[in-house]
C-alpha cells in the first residue's frame, strides 16, 4: 500500500572521513538530489551497530542507508570490511524478517564523489518508495486489534 | 513465623522448567518446609477458581515460566499478577519467548495450516480449524484464543525479577529460592540467578585472537580441548550471553546458545552477536568476506532462536 504522494523516510550512517564529505561535496556543489536521506555522521561505517539499522526500521524509517570508504581506503584501516562483514550477515536477517532487499543498504561513497552521493541518494529513493512505507509500528497496533477481536471471539 | 505462600504456573512452555525446580533435588524438602504451595498445575490439584477466589496480594511470590501465546496464558498472567505480591518470570520463555517465541517467524494463519493441514501426517480435507466456543448436550465448551505473536511475561504484565534461562540451573535456582524464604532481593526490576558479565568471564578455555576463515557446523570438526570453540569457527554466543550458568554447554563440548539471555546493558542479544560475528571475519577481500559469512545459514534461528520475542523487531514481517 503505497499513496502517490509518499515520501520515504531513509536513515544514513555516513563515514566522517569519505561519506559525509563526499555528501558535504554534493551540497557545495549544489547538486539537485532528492532530500529522503536523514545523514548521521558516525567516526567510520564500521561504527555502524546492526542494533542501530534495526532500531531505524522500527522507530519509523521506510530504509537503511550505510556509506563508508571504498575498500582499502578506510582512514581505520579495516573498519570497513567490518561494515561489509556485519551488513552482509544483517541482509541474510532482514531477507529471514520479512524486509524487502531494497530496505537497507550499503554504498562505498569517497570524499570526491558529490555526484556519486547524490545519484545513490535518488536511486534508493526511488526503490524504498516503489516498495511503499515499512510502517513497522503500525503493522504491530494492527495485529495487536487483531489479537483482540480474535480474543473476543 | 508464617510460611511462605508461594504459586508456580506453566503458560506456553515445555515443561523443563519445572523440572529445573525439582532439579534442586532434596531442597525441595526445604522448600516445601519453609513455604505453602498454592498452585502448582504441573504437581498439584489446584484450580484457576481457587486462584481467582484468593484475595489480591495473597500469594507471596509466584514463579511464572513459559511465554504468553494464548488468551489462556494471558489471563493466567493478569490472574497471577492481581493475586501475587512478587511475580517472577522464570526461564527464558517468561522472559523473552525462547523456543516458542521462534513462532513469530510465521503468520497466525501459516502456524495454523501448518499444523492442521500440511504436516503430513495429518489428513484435514475439510479443513477443520479449532474454533473458540462449541456448544454441546451438557452447555457450551470454549477453548484458548490462540493469539498473533508470543510475547513474554513483561509484555503483559508488570514483572518483579527475571530469572533467566533455559532452563535456569539447579544452583541459580536455589539461590533464587533462598533469596525469597530469607527476603534478601534486590531492587526490583532486576535479573536475579544470573551474573553481570558474559558466558567468556566463566568459561575455561583459552582466548587468544579471533580471526575466522571458516565457519563450521559443531557436527564438522572435532573442537581443540582447549581453545576457545568461537575461535575455532564454531559459532558460540558466549561473548553476547549472561553469565550464571557455569558455561555447562561449553563444558559438554558444545557451543554455547545464549539462552541465558542478553548480559547487562543490551537490548538486542541477536544484533549484537551479528555485530560480533560480522567482526571477526578474517578478510579484506570483499568477496571472501562475503563467502565466509554465506556459511552462516540460518541467522534468524541462530541469533534469536531464545530471544526473538524480546528482540526490537519481537517479529518477522509476514504481510
Amino acid at each position: 500500500m503505497s499513496s502517490a504522494n509518499f515520501e520515504p523516510k531513509i536513515v544514513g550512517f555516513l563515514c566522517r572521513w569519505c561519506s559525509y564529505t563526499g555528501a558535504d561535496l554534493a551540497g557545495t556543489s549544489r547538486i539537485k538530489y532528492p532530500p529522503n536521506v536523514l545523514p548521521i555522521r558516525v567516526m567510520c561505517s564500521g561504527r555502524v551497530d546492526p542494533t542501530f539499522v534495526i532500531k531505524a526500521l522500527v522507530e519509523g524509517a521506510d530504509g537503511v542507508l550505510i556509506a563508508g570508504c571504498h575498500p582499502g581506503d578506510c582512514h581505520y584501516t579495516s573498519g570497513n570490511y567490518r561494515a561489509l562483514g556485519r551488513y552482509k550477515l544483517l541482509k541474510k536477517l532482514l531477507d529471514q524478517l520479512g524486509i524487502e532487499n531494497d530496505r537497507v543498504r550499503l554504498e562505498w561513497v569517497s570524499a570526491s564523489e558529490g555526484e556519486r552521493w547524490a545519484q545513490v541518494v535518488k536511486d534508493m529513493a526511488e526503490k524504498v518508495k516503489k516498495l511503499g512505507p515499512l510502517g513497522w509500528r503500525s503493522n504491530v497496533e494492527e495485529n495487536e486489534r487483531q489479537e483482540a477481536k480474535i480474543a473476543r471471539g | 513465623m508464617s510460611k511462605l505462600k508461594i504459586a508456580l504456573y506453566w503458560a506456553a512452555s515445555c515443561g523443563g522448567c519445572e523440572i529445573a525446580v525439582l532439579d534442586i533435588k532434596e531442597k525441595i524438602l526445604d522448600v516445601a518446609a519453609a513455604c505453602d504451595i498454592l498452585f502448582w498445575p504441573v504437581a498439584l490439584d489446584f484450580k484457576y477458581k481457587d486462584v481467582e477466589a484468593m484475595p489480591d496480594k495473597h500469594i507471596d511470590v509466584c514463579l511464572f515460566n513459559g511465554a504468553i501465546r494464548t488468551s489462556e496464558n494471558e489471563h493466567l498472567a493478569k490472574l497471577l499478577r492481581q493475586k501475587s505480591k512478587i511475580l517472577v518470570a522464570y526461564g527464558s520463555c517468561a522472559n523473552e519467548g525462547c523456543i516458542p517465541g521462534l513462532a513469530n517467524l510465521y503468520s497466525r494463519e501459516s502456524l495454523l495450516d501448518r499444523v492442521f493441514s500440511e504436516t503430513p501426517s495429518t489428513d484435514n480435507t475439510n479443513g477443520v480449524r479449532p474454533q473458540l466456543k462449541v456448544k454441546v448436550p451438557e452447555g457450551e465448551l470454549t477453548l484458548p484464543a490462540f493469539y498473533d505473536r508470543v510475547k513474554t511475561l513483561a509484555q503483559t504484565v508488570d514483572v518483579d525479577y527475571f530469572v533467566p534461562g533455559c532452563p535456569p540451573v539447579a544452583d541459580q535456582t536455589w539461590a533464587v529460592l533462598e533469596a525469597i524464604v530469607t527476603g534478601k532481593l534486590p531492587p526490583k526490576g532486576s535479573v536475579v540467578g544470573a551474573g553481570d558479565k558474559t558466558c567468556c568471564d566463566e568459561c575455561d578455555r583459552k582466548r587468544e585472537d579471533k580471526k575466522i576463515k571458516k565457519f563450521y557446523r559443531p557436527w564438522e570438526i572435532i573442537p581443540e580441548e582447549e581453545k576457545c570453540l568461537l575461535e575455532q569457527g564454531i559459532i558460540c554466543m558466549g561473548p553476547a550471553t549472561r553469565s550464571g550458568c557455569g558455561t555447562a554447554c561449553v563444558k559438554a563440548k558444545m557451543p554455547c546458545r545464549g539462552c541465558y539471555g542478553p548480559p547487562p546493558g543490551v537490548v538486542d542479544q541477536g544484533a549484537k552477536f551479528l555485530s560480533a560475528l560480522g567482526s571477526i571475519v578474517d578478510s579484506n577481500d570483499p568477496d571472501e568476506i562475503e563467502k565466509i559469512i554465506n556459511e552462516i545459514v540460518d541467522p534468524a534461528g541462530y541469533l534469536y532462536r531464545f530471544g526473538l520475542a524480546n528482540s526490537l523487531m519481537g517479529q518477522a514481517r509476514t504481510k
